[in-house]
């Protein structure tokens, strides 16, 4: 029945999204790997984990879309969700790592052997497994997100109220994973990783497939918000951003859908932290950064909420312009966010893909009333005729 | 005229014996001074606790002297010297007569921590004795720590001549203590214990349980019973100086939070640029010292009663211009405001940055606000004190704004019922722009009390922003008292867990409680009453 569920018909665009992203996933890293440097479509090893990373970053923007732009809650927490997954992967990157650390211990990671700790903490264990990290990478966010939304869900916490303790929830564990006592590596997180399943993170190869990965992952995802919005619980959860309390005196279990979309979206941004962490090559509590979390938001905004492919071209478009534009005025990004922030909810409140959406709608509109109202003039005048036809007997008579 | 003779001749004779003692004490310190320049470390140390000792006014610039690296003397050892002014010259220790015949390899006599440790110890001795009152003061402050029983006969001197009544109270405290560690009687051992304990503090409860070990028996049950009621007289300052910390946090919280209270609670805005409105203020602060300092230098320290009407007015003006140019158009749609307003927050941040660089400034105290007072077992500090009387301050003012003026009877009337506001001949639009305008200058007023305790920096605001929005919904959205009530509660509970789990750990805590509270009530401890379903 899932199955029945992923590959019922979908939106044209999206599915031309899914062959485009599928696209990229095959195309990007060949042109990396097989294409000669000199040529004009090879692509430069420093752009690969590059791309990787928006394609993480629009992931992450997705999984916003689908609580925010399809239910309604803004979650001012997604990035604790993102970084929780990075953390779990940061975690077996970490025990990969085994002696060849600086203090060449084959059980604990460096940090711990700095700070004097003796045995590794027992949240610790298993991480050696690539299969019991990538299980932790879908509970840890996915669990968090259970219990959080269970108790505010549960209790009507909604709207703005909802957005501040979101906040306060990545906040807290912001705070928390700089204490070194937590385990975690404190402030400066896990790093220096040297190999995934085997290969070296910083090979060629290992970020090619790294990034193609990220981008079938991309793909699935779409798919799977696809699939959801579209079905018949899709529909209902669009009553709920719409209209909550009328959907609940309807007899729909209004807490149980928010709590089952928003800890889908936390699993998913939790798959797209592990994927950025060995891209970028670390993971430190600055991930949990509230300010993080609502630049997320913008990149959804800014693509189109609502909409399944508008926040990947959000978070694409706007961390690219983020990339040109730290390297060439580095002054002047945080003018240009922030600018961006008012514009788009002052200018762009459906954001591009929305606004272009709504364009082509009116335009289908004015193209139907058009038709209609020729379809109405012919009819009219034709009848015009008919009449012209019968009253010109009487004028005979 | 026979007292006047009598006078007179008693000061004769005081002076020239003063004289002969002089002269003939600096020929006894001589070998001491020149025992200086030995070889060895510890008889140098010796050498300066019997220079310490000797009671020469001469000694504590000799000291002086050698703890600056201006005494020489012979590497093998001998005569000391003082640098001369020019180079090559020495001049006598003692009389500072330029030296004739002085040896070839003098070297400068070298100093290690310990020589360092006696020479600190032996010049306060010296001025235990000093006329100056502070010096005393600190000089018997360093006896009580020190408390060697060699300074006994000393200190017994300083004591009979002391009159001032704080210094002579430490220095019987010291002269205790001292008494405690030598074999005096046992009768004179109680009498210092008692002594001791008088003074309640924690300083008084170390001397006392180290004193417990080699006390004799008879004494060991006072000494207890002592150290049990200085336990339990500081365990209550202890909670009565948590409760004033956590009054100081929560009036700085509730500077904070108060102009949130206005635009989050009576508009319904969420402003995230709040904190940085707070920041401007801080700045605000700094542009007025500088100018001040740069117009009248004279005023410096009145350039605060200058910077809060500055800052009200400023950041004021700055949140009408952002309500007019960028929120009016986003009423009824707050999580668009929430993005709106980060944006405007960042920037605002990076622009002053731009302007002001991204370090820190200096903010000065003004001498009234800097300094600390004792009351009982409580230390409290001006600058926190004065906080506290200035949020208060912005807080009832700010009540009376709302309750009894006509602007703030529009103002509420607004927020009940914006339409029937309206067809009653108010104007909404000015009224949410000033409204608006209120809460940033409160929020401008917040940053010039925090540039007093706080960095002046660009990131000022971001530390502050999530918690005011904690105390405010907390405290109950449209309800200043909630928002006092929660501002003073959490600022108290957090420095009440703070011994127990630590900074930070209290704070994730105390998240973790507000995000389980907003569970129990979604709208905070007042919340207004009302039959909406939604809003």
């Amino acid at each position: 029945m899932i199955t029945q569920m992923l590959f019922s018909r979908h939106e044209k665009k999206t599915v031309w999204a899914v062959f485009l992203i599928l696209l990229a996933a095959a195309l990007v890293p060949l042109a990396n790997l097989l294409i000669p440097e000199d040529s004009p479509f090879h692509v430069p090893a420093y752009l690969v984990p590059l791309l990787g990373k928006y394609l993480c970053y629009a992931l992450l923007a997705l999984a916003l879309d689908l609580v925010w732009g399809y239910c309604g809650i803004l979650s001012l927490g997604h990035g604790a969700f993102f970084a929780l997954g990075g953390y779990a992967m940061g975690m077996y990157l970490m025990r990969q790592i085994g002696d060849r650390g600086v203090y060449a211990n084959p059980l604990l990671p460096d940090f711990m052997v700095f700070l004097n700790w003796n045995e590794l903490p027992w949240y610790w264990y298993g991480f050696n497994h690539f299969a019991f990290a990538a299980l932790m990478v879908l509970l840890v966010p996915g669990l968090l997100a259970f219990v959080f939304g269970w108790f505010a869900f549960r209790s009507r916490v909604t709207g703005v109220y909802l957005s501040i303790i979101t906040q306060a929830m990545t906040y807290a564990l912001l705070l928390a994973f700089f204490r070194n006592e937590m385990g975690f590596g404190g402030n400066n997180g896990l790093t220096d990783f040297k190999e995934i399943l085997g290969f070296n993170v910083q090979a060629g190869g290992t970020r090619a497939a790294l990034f193609a990965a990220t981008a079938v992952a991309l793909a699935l995802a779409l798919v799977l918000s696809s699939a959801i919005v579209r079905s018949k619980y899709g529909k209902v959860l669009v009553g709920v951003r719409d209209a909550e309390s009328r959907t609940r005196f309807l007899g729909y279990r209004v807490e149980n859908m928010k709590l089952f979309i928003f800890t889908v979206s936390a699993m998913m941004a939790g798959v797209a932290g592990a994927l950025y962490v060995p891209q970028v090559g670390i993971i430190n509590p600055g991930e949990f950064a509230p300010a993080n979390s609502i630049e997320v938001v913008i990149w959804t905004a800014v693509g189109g909420r609502g909409t399944l492919i508008g926040p990947i071209i959000g978070a694409i478009l706007v961390n690219f312009g983020k990339s040109i534009f730290t390297a060439a005025f580095p002054e002047f990004w945080l003018f240009a966010l922030g600018a961006l922030f008012v514009a788009t909810t002052l200018f762009l409140p459906k954001g591009v893909v929305g606004t272009v959406q709504q364009f082509l709608a009116r335009r289908n509109e004015q193209k139907k009333a058009d038709a209609v109202e020729q379809a109405y003039q012919d009819k009219a005048a034709a009848k015009a005729d008919s009449q012209l036809a019968t009253l010109e007997p009487q004028a005979a008579e | 005229m026979y007292r006047a003779i009598q006078t007179f001749l008693v000061a004769f004779c005081l002076l020239v014996s003063c004289l002969a003692t002089g002269l003939r004490a600096q020929e006894d310190i001589r070998p001491l001074i020149d025992a200086l320049g030995s070889t060895a470390f510890p008889q140098k140390i010796e050498a300066v606790k019997a220079l310490a000792a000797s009671g020469d006014p001469k000694v504590g610039e000799i000291l002086q002297n050698l703890s600056d690296g201006k005494l020489y003397a012979p590497k093998t050892g001998g005569t000391v010297y003082l640098e001369g002014p020019a180079d090559g010259a020495y001049l006598d220790v003692l009389t500072g007569a330029p030296a004739t015949e002085v040896p070839e390899n003098l070297a400068k006599i070298k100093l290690n921590n310990g020589l360092r440790g006696a020479i600190g110890a032996a010049l306060s001795q010296l001025t235990l004795l000093s006329p100056d009152r502070s010096a005393r003061l600190v000089a018997s402050q360093d006896l009580l720590k020190d408390a060697n029983p060699d300074n006994l006969d000393l200190l017994n001197s300083a004591l009979a001549g002391e009159k001032d009544a704080e210094v002579k109270a430490t220095m019987e405290a010291a002269r205790a203590v001292i008494l405690l560690k030598t074999d005096a009687s046992a009768e004179e051992k109680k009498a210092a214990i008692d002594m001791i304990a008088a003074r309640g503090n924690r300083d008084a409860l170390t001397i006392l349980t180290a004193a417990l070990d080699n006390a004799p028996d008879e004494l060991k049950p006072a000494i207890e019973q002592n150290i049990s009621s200085i336990k339990g007289s500081l365990a209550m300052w202890d909670v009565a100086q948590n409760i004033w910390y956590g009054l100081s946090l929560g009036s700085v919280l509730l500077l904070a939070a108060i102009g949130l209270a206005i635009t989050f609670g009576v508009m319904g805005i969420i402003n995230m640029a709040h904190g940085e409105m707070v920041m401007l203020g801080a700045y605000t602060t700094y542009v007025v010292q500088q100018t001040i300092a740069a117009v009248a230098p004279g005023m410096t320290d009145f350039s605060l009663a200058f910077a809060v009407p500055a800052a009200f007015l400023f950041t004021g003006l700055v949140g009408v211009g952002i309500e007019r140019s960028v929120i009016r158009w986003l009423y009824g749609r707050p999580l668009e405001t929430l993005l709106a307003t980060w944006g405007i927050s960042l920037i605002l941040q990076q622009a002053i940055r731009t302007i002001f660089g991204p370090t820190n400034r200096q903010v000065d105290n003004p001498s009234w606000m800097s300094g600390a007072f004792e009351f009982g077992g409580l230390a409290i500090t001006y600058n926190r004190m004065w906080i506290i009387v200035f949020s208060l301050g912005v807080f009832v003012a700010l009540l009376l704004l709302l309750k009894r003026s006509k602007f703030g009877l529009q103002m509420r009337a607004v927020t009940q019922n914006r339409r029937m506001a309206s067809s009653m001949g108010i104007r909404t639009p000015w009224v949410d722009a000033l409204t608006f305008g209120l809460g940033s200058g409160i929020a401008g007023m917040a940053g010039v009390a925090l540039s007093q305790i706080d960095n002046v920096s660009p990131n000022l605001g971001q530390n502050y922003i999530i918690d005011s929005f904690m105390v405010v919904v907390f405290g109950g959205v449209g309800n200043l008292w909630g928002t006092l009530v929660g501002a003073l509660t959490l600022g108290i509970a957090n420095k009440f867990l703070e011994p127990y789990a630590g900074a930070v750990l209290g704070k994730i805590l105390i998240l973790i409680f507000i995000i389980l509270f907003i569970q129990r009530r979604p709208r905070g401890l007042f919340a207004l009453k009302g039959r909406a379903v939604e809003q």
